[in-house]
């Protein structure tokens, strides 16, 4: 009760390692969660990892994991895209654990801060350029300008397809960022709400009823986002590769 | 009630304004793009050095066994149908050669029947020619004797009516007048 609602996002620094240019990189509640999240991530896929002709349930999630991922990279960009399916594969559990270890109380939610989002972001987004250039050299720049417009015509579409690059890595920052704050910082002061009104005594504490109600369907609600926000960003992430290997149909 | 609440929201307007949001507090970004990576790097190695091909095989290695199980029942159900038509074959001559038989059978009969025949037909013609010719001997015989028997029996009546004797040769040309 005492905190804020901004109290959750807080980065508690337990221990400072070492600098890399002048920047202390310390061990915190973050860094705490990231490593949960990933040695849960392996450990549950290990778990799947029987390689059995019939699956059994656990090795039946793994496959279905593998599929589901392997479908979304076939259908949105195609076959020749298989080689970034790991990376969408990372992409989507990183984020997916990350959110639902998040809605644990007490749990700190790695994928509410921006530095963690706007690097997966622009990360994945470098990685489309590179591998864009790569594959087909400076002929990759023609996605900024999609063929068959009349000439004139160019003058504006070029700054916005530009612009529309540009705002890539940004969307998808602050769309995930800004979907767990939000939900956090929604269930947090209904939560406070509902402490305050018990607080208070009397009547007034029959009221509880509301937020806690009100907290619970958000509860439902952000573990819907949590899934979805790593869905949305690893299609996202699909729809980008698309530049590598679509750089004519634009 | 009302003194609680004012200082502790000042409180929280102070820290908010001492702090920022804490995903903006610049200095912490270091550590957490830091570690971001760290664990990233270590999930992707995982991912797809381990685990995705460990996946990827066992999909692989099943639709290999459906496809190879979906050819082998497409060659049994070849070699059944196969199998199915020597059977319908065999049935087929089996049965043509019983028809055959049966004709034959019934042909070799009916040859039989027929020269059993002609041969009673045969004898039966022979019998009544025979039993002919015997009554026909029989008739004459019986005729001739009724000539003599009648001669007599003239002869015999007209001499006990007349007292004469009558000649034969004399009642056969009278008789043979009447």
């Amino acid at each position: 009760m005492a905190s804020g609602p901004m109290e959750q996002f807080k980065i508690e620094r337990e221990a400072d390692l070492f600098e890399i240019a002048g920047q202390t990189v310390s061990w915190t509640n973050s860094s705490f969660w990231m490593v949960v999240s990933v040695v849960l991530i392996i450990g549950f896929f290990i778990l799947t990892m029987r390689g059995k002709l019939i699956p059994g349930r656990m090795q039946s999630m793994g496959e279905l994991s593998y599929e589901f991922i392997a479908d979304m990279v076939r259908d949105t960009v195609g076959p020749e895209a298989m080689r970034f399916m790991p990376y969408v594969f990372a992409i989507f559990f990183f984020i997916l654990f990350s959110n639902l270890i998040g809605m644990n109380p007490y749990a700190f939610t790695t994928t509410s801060h921006l530095a963690v989002t706007a690097a997966l972001a622009i990360f994945t987004i470098l990685m489309v350029m590179v591998a864009g250039i790569f594959k087909n050299g400076l002929g990759w720049f023609k996605i900024f300008a999609p063929s068959g417009l009349p000439l004139p015509m160019y003058l504006i579409i070029i700054p916005i397809e530009i612009i529309s690059f540009l705002s890539r890595p940004v969307t998808l920052a602050v769309r995930l960022f800004a979907n767990m704050v939000a939900g956090h910082v929604l269930l947090k002061l209904f939560a406070i709400f509902a402490a305050f009104l018990l607080a208070k005594g009397g009547i007034t504490s029959v009221g509880v009823i509301l937020p806690v109600v009100g907290t619970l369907g958000i509860v439902a609600l952000e573990f819907l986002v949590a899934a979805l926000q790593a869905f949305v960003f690893a299609i996202l992430t699909c729809v980008y590769l698309n530049d590598v290997y679509h750089v004519g149909h634009h | 009630m009302a003194a609680e609440t004012i200082p502790q929201s000042g409180d929280h307007a102070a820290e908010a304004s001492a702090v920022g949001l804490p995903q903006l507090d610049l200095s912490t970004w270091t550590s957490q793009i830091f570690w971001l990576a760290l664990t990233f790097a270590v999930l992707y190695f995982a991912l797809s050095r381990f685990i995705l091909p460990n996946l990827r095989n066992t999909l692989a290695n099943r639709s290999d066994r459906i496809a190879d199980d979906l050819d082998s029942a497409t060659r049994m159900k070849v070699e059944a149908e196969e199998a199915e038509k020597a059977f319908e074959e065999s049935l087929r001559s089996a049965r043509a050669k019983a028809a055959n038989v049966a004709e034959s059978t019934r042909q070799s009969l009916d040859a039989e029947i027929q020269s059993e025949l002609d041969a009673a037909d045969a004898d039966a013609e022979r019998e009544a020619d025979i039993a002919e010719a015997r009554i026909r001997e029989i008739k004459t015989a019986a005729l001739s004797n009724i000539d003599a028997v009648a001669s007599d029996v003239a002869g015999t009546i007209v001499s006990q009516l007349t007292g004469k004797t009558v000649t034969k040769a004399a009642l056969t040309a009278a008789l043979n007048k009447a």
